[in-house]
């Protein structure tokens, strides 16, 4: 069937699936390619609870000796007033050239004859008018507007990756090593997290993004943001008469191990799903678009103002982004999936007055290769896109556009900023921690001011 | 007084459940054509609310597409009823009455539940009859009904597309006319537990799913060296990464672990184990970005063939060797027997029983049909208490009741947070029988039901339901929709007390139709996930 076809490369989705099963089942990573890094988080034990006080099924990664009943007073006495940082990851190596277009490059037309964008065909970007946002990245555009979108134009590390795996594996450590079992953020909360909040580390996405692995500290996954609901084609008052008679399926006698275990189940899912009742049920103060994402991301805003203890957030963008082929419709619609939402997500967050403690990073594993392929598509780059967004994001971009005449040894775009950087200006300036004993080789990096004072 | 004809919106919002439902992932719905049986030997077009997870393109597919031949009607039609020719027994067999309820517990065990006429039709082959029927099915299976289709209506893509590996096998459950080999499919997928997470690809998966379909009733020793060899588990256990310059001793110790003669019986040693791995070397396979492991053979180069000496018996033995030591070990019988009992009767293996089974298994040279048989007909399958249906196995079963088939991909993200992923398995241990239901896979059944009774519930606010139906027969209508299911006495009457009190809530002149609507629907969902469906 040539409609289900994959335009990403096999190598993609097989890592994908990998990882996901790694980080799932904490049983180590089978090689599949010689040199691979295992991903971090490999090994954490996984357990899941459905946590009252949360009002979300979770499963909970690592510190294993703990009971779940002690998360359960975690998060019910952590805090919540720290500085949250929402990570958001094109998945797939997004095209930068294609997000902000050098449209004012001589070599742009040339280098990009199909997938080019016409001048005038998005809004220019301001700090730089050779390059223009992608019409479908008006949000950004938008908050880009009111100085609260810093931008990297040329991100990256010096000798870039071209596998998805490796390279998405460095930003995810922050170092340029393979065989990480932490994340970078996973060693943040490590130092700074609660032995018994796993809210302080949350992904967004079913699987635990192994930039939140931790050696210590719990951390938690989401299947859902919606909470613990029953569904049916009942509405009240019947719906109540017929949890009720559910819930007497579970108080009946029993005569036989598996009855009783039956009405057990049946009986702690009644209550469980009282207790519950409208914890996971949210509404939001602004209209967000009506994708999936979006969704995830009105629920976080609302966790945020709900109270839950959260630190640092993943959730992946809205698609993938590895667009070998007939790239200009899928990241025509992800793109504007993705940043519609998270237009939305900031006037949430202004709205309810909490856009001063959250800021969003969006990055990408690699950028794509100036000059287009044959398939209407682009293979893998160096040099990508990397974004701050938030209220208190300083708005400034970061590293200059390197242009398209001066390209590196394998015709791809040069980095002008480094990952690692940014990732120290994160922490020091937004998260208040020195990056020195997180980020190795910290000391050689210079700090891009990040965040307004 | 005059009863007001609005509806007060501040008492019942009918919207909110759809609003539900959109919150958690768009859909799209509309109205599509299916065939169903008549009830009367024939197929007709039945229109129904699809729901389309992903936007459907104009003009798409709505059915019903062309009418199945009478021969596809399912069940029971297809088995001609024989003539009553008494019900003869062997002596250690079941002697109590065969009737519907003992054929009913019969299907679900050794297959997905009963379809209409299905039980019937078996009590008339009387009980070894109503057996062999299952454990001696001739030639391919015939799967009847219309085919497995994603989201949009086309064919699934088992090897490709995610999800689809897992659809597929479950519309065999669903469509099958030989469900004990889909049955027993499942019980050795479950006992040489192999996961998707280590395999390479989807194909690998299915394939070693076949090799249980086709060895299921024959040679457990044929079936034992074939899955020793089977690409999906030399990835899995790394038989292909064991050669003899450093043997690898993973598949050597499950196979006698898990396999074939447990743990903790004093079977075999860690020595054992060592020269287990020695003789299994010499198997490697390929590795490529398009195709994964591939190219599974037999290297002489890397196969160890000295001298090794595996429970006390010294031989140049190899991996055929191996799985044969394992099965003439004594404690062999007494592993497998109690281990094939356990997926169809809850309580243990009894000194009688066990001795009666281990010597069917040894007289017959290892073959797995009689021993499954004499399970079959033993009395423990027809007293022992219930057990819990694994949760494929009470999907498959519901789809069967309502007519329903493998239209949608959600089934396999339900089976999946209600615990049994196919071709997932937890570890090598296989799934665990004992832990089937906590709350968040509770509530995963429920909402299996829910979305299996699509097409069953009634719309509430967009028909008009009858204004006066009585409480016994909105029972009776929710019951013949689940094919009058046999529930305890205690279930149908609070099942009917639902009835009663939903009636007294009806006090305004519109409520009439949607309550009883609505009552319906309750009735349904309560059947779906009351014990009597849950327990097999």
């Amino acid at each position: 069937m040539s409609s289900r076809k994959h335009t990403c490369c096999d190598g993609f989705t097989r890592s994908q699936l990998l990882r996901s099963a790694a980080a799932e089942a904490g049983k180590g990573l089978p090689a599949i390619e010689p040199g691979m890094p295992d991903p971090a988080g490999t090994g954490l034990s996984r357990r899941r609870f459905l946590s009252r006080s949360a009002g979300l099924a979770l499963a909970v990664y690592g510190a294993s000796k703990i009971p779940l009943s002690a998360f359960e007073t975690g998060i019910a006495q952590a805090a919540p007033t720290d500085k949250i940082l929402v990570s958001v990851f094109f998945d797939g190596g997004i095209d930068a050239l294609s997000v902000l277009a050098p449209v004012g490059d001589p070599k742009y037309s040339q280098l990009r004859p199909n997938l080019g964008f016409a001048p005038g065909a998005g809004p220019t970007f301001t700090e730089d008018t050779r390059l223009q946002w992608h019409p479908a990245a008006s949000g950004l555009a938008t908050l880009h507007g009111e100085g609260k979108v810093s931008t990297f134009p040329a991100i990256g590390y010096d000798h870039p990756d071209q596998s998805h795996f490796t390279s998405r594996h460095y930003y995810e450590i922050g170092e340029l090593q393979v065989g990480y079992r932490t994340g970078w953020l996973g060693r943040y909360l490590d130092a700074i997290g609660d032995d018994e909040n796993p809210l302080q580390g949350l992904s967004l996405d079913g699987d635990l993004s192994p930039m939140i692995a931790t050696a210590e500290k719990p951390v938690a996954a989401i299947d859902s943001v919606d909470g613990y609901d029953l569904w049916s084609r009942v509405d009240d008052p019947i719906e109540a008469e017929m949890f009720r008679s559910f819930a007497r399926f579970g108080t009946l006698p029993s005569d036989s191990p598996g009855l009783s275990q039956v009405r057990r189940a049946s009986y702690q899912t009644d209550k469980l799903r009282q207790d519950l009742a409208g914890v996971g049920d949210f509404s939001s103060p602004v209209a967000y678009p009506d994708t999936y994402f979006a969704h995830k991301l009105a629920g976080l805003a609302a966790y945020i103002n709900f109270g839950l203890p959260l630190r640092v957030v993943t959730i992946r963008a809205a698609g993938g982004y590895d667009t070998h082929a007939d790239q200009a419709t899928d990241l025509e619609g992800n793109l504007r999936d993705t940043c519609d939402a998270i237009l939305a997500f900031q006037r949430d967050l202004e709205s309810r007055g909490l856009a001063d403690r959250v800021l969003i990073e969006m990055w990408s594993e690699f950028g794509r290769r100036p000059e287009e392929n044959g398939s209407l598509g682009t293979d893998h780059g160096a040099a990508g896109c990397a974004f701050l967004v938030g209220s208190k994001a300083n708005g400034e971009m970061v590293g200059e556009f390197p242009g398209l005449g001066n390209l590196d040894e394998d015709e791809n775009l040069k980095v002008a900023s480094d990952f690692r950087a940014m990732y120290c200006s994160l922490l020091e300036q937004w998260l208040g921690y020195d990056a020195e004993p997180i980020i190795p080789g910290a000391a050689g990096f210079t700090r891009p001011v990040l965040v307004k004072a | 007084m005059a009863i007001p004809r609005q509806q007060p919106v501040a008492v019942v919002d009918p919207k909110r459940k759809h609003r539900r439902h959109r919150k958690r992932r768009r859909v799209w719905k509309d109205k599509h054509f299916r065939w169903v049986p008549d009830g009367q030997g024939d197929w007709r077009v039945q229109g129904y609310i699809y729901t389309h997870h992903h936007k459907p393109k104009k003009g798409h597919y709505r059915g019903p597409g062309k009418k199945p031949p009478r021969s596809a009607l399912p069940q029971a039609a297809a088995v001609a009823p024989a003539p009553a020719v008494g019900d003869p027994r062997p002596p250690q067999a079941y002697q109590g009455a065969f009737g519907v309820p003992q054929a009913t517990r019969l299907l679900q065990r050794a297959g997905f539940g009963a379809v209409p006429g299905q039980a019937e039709a078996l009590v008339s082959l009387g009980l070894v009859g109503a057996v062999e029927s299952l454990t001696r099915p001739t030639g391919p299976a015939v799967l009847t009904g219309p085919a497995p289709t994603d989201d949009e209506g086309n064919p699934l893509a088992p090897a490709d597309a995610w999800g689809h590996d897992h659809l597929w096998w479950l519309d065999r459950m669903v469509r099958t006319d030989q469900p004990l080999v889909e049955r027993m499919a499942l019980v050795f997928h479950d006992w040489f537990a192999t996961s998707l997470a280590n395999v390479s690809t989807q194909q690998q998966m299915i394939d070693q799913s076949n090799l249980f379909r086709s060895h299921c009733f024959g040679s457990f020793l044929d079936l034992f060296r074939a899955v020793t060899i089977d690409p999906a588990m030399l990835q899995w256990l790394n038989g292909n990464e064991n050669y003899k310059w450093a043997p690898n001793e993973n598949y050597g110790r499950e196979m006698m672990e898990l396999f074939s003669l447990g743990a903790d019986r004093g079977a075999y040693s860690e020595d054992d184990i060592r020269e287990q791995a020695r003789a299994l070397t010499g198997w490697r396979s390929e590795w490529s970005s398009e195709e994964g492991e591939h190219n599974f053979r037999f290297d002489p180069n890397w196969h160890d063939f000295g001298k090794k000496t595996v429970f006390g018996q010294t031989g140049n033995w190899g991996w055929e060797d191996a799985c044969r030591l394992c099965v003439e070990h004594p404690l062999h019988p007494s592993f497998f027997v109690a281990k094939l009992w356990s997926y169809f009767v809850p309580q243990p293996l009894s000194g009688a029983r066990e001795g009666e089974l281990i010597s069917l298994y040894r007289s017959s040279g290892w073959q797995i049909r009689p021993v499954l048989e004499a399970i079959l007909v033993s009395p423990e399958l027809y007293e022992s208490p219930p057990m819990v249906k694994p949760p494929v196995v009470q999907l498959a079963g519901m789809l069967r009741t309502l007519h329903r088939y493998v239209d949608t991909e959600a089934w396999t993200w339900l089976c999946e947070e209600a615990g049994q992923r196919l071709f997932y398995p937890p570890n090598v241990a296989g799934w665990d029988d004992n832990r089937w239901l906590d709350t968040s896979r509770m509530r995963a059944r429920w909402n299996m039901v829910t979305y299996a009774l699509e097409g069953t519930s009634v719309d509430v606010w967009g028909e008009d339901y009858s204004t006066t139906e009585t409480a016994d027969e909105a029972l009776a209508r929710a019951l013949a929709s689940w094919n009058n299911p046999t529930l305890r006495e205690e279930h149908r009457a609070e099942l009917l007390d639902l009835a009663r009190r939903s009636e007294t809530l009806i006090v305004a002149n519109w409520q009439q139709g949607p309550y009883r609507a609505m009552r319906q629907n309750a009735l349904l969902q309560l059947i779906g996930v009351s014990p009597d469906e849950i327990l097999q």
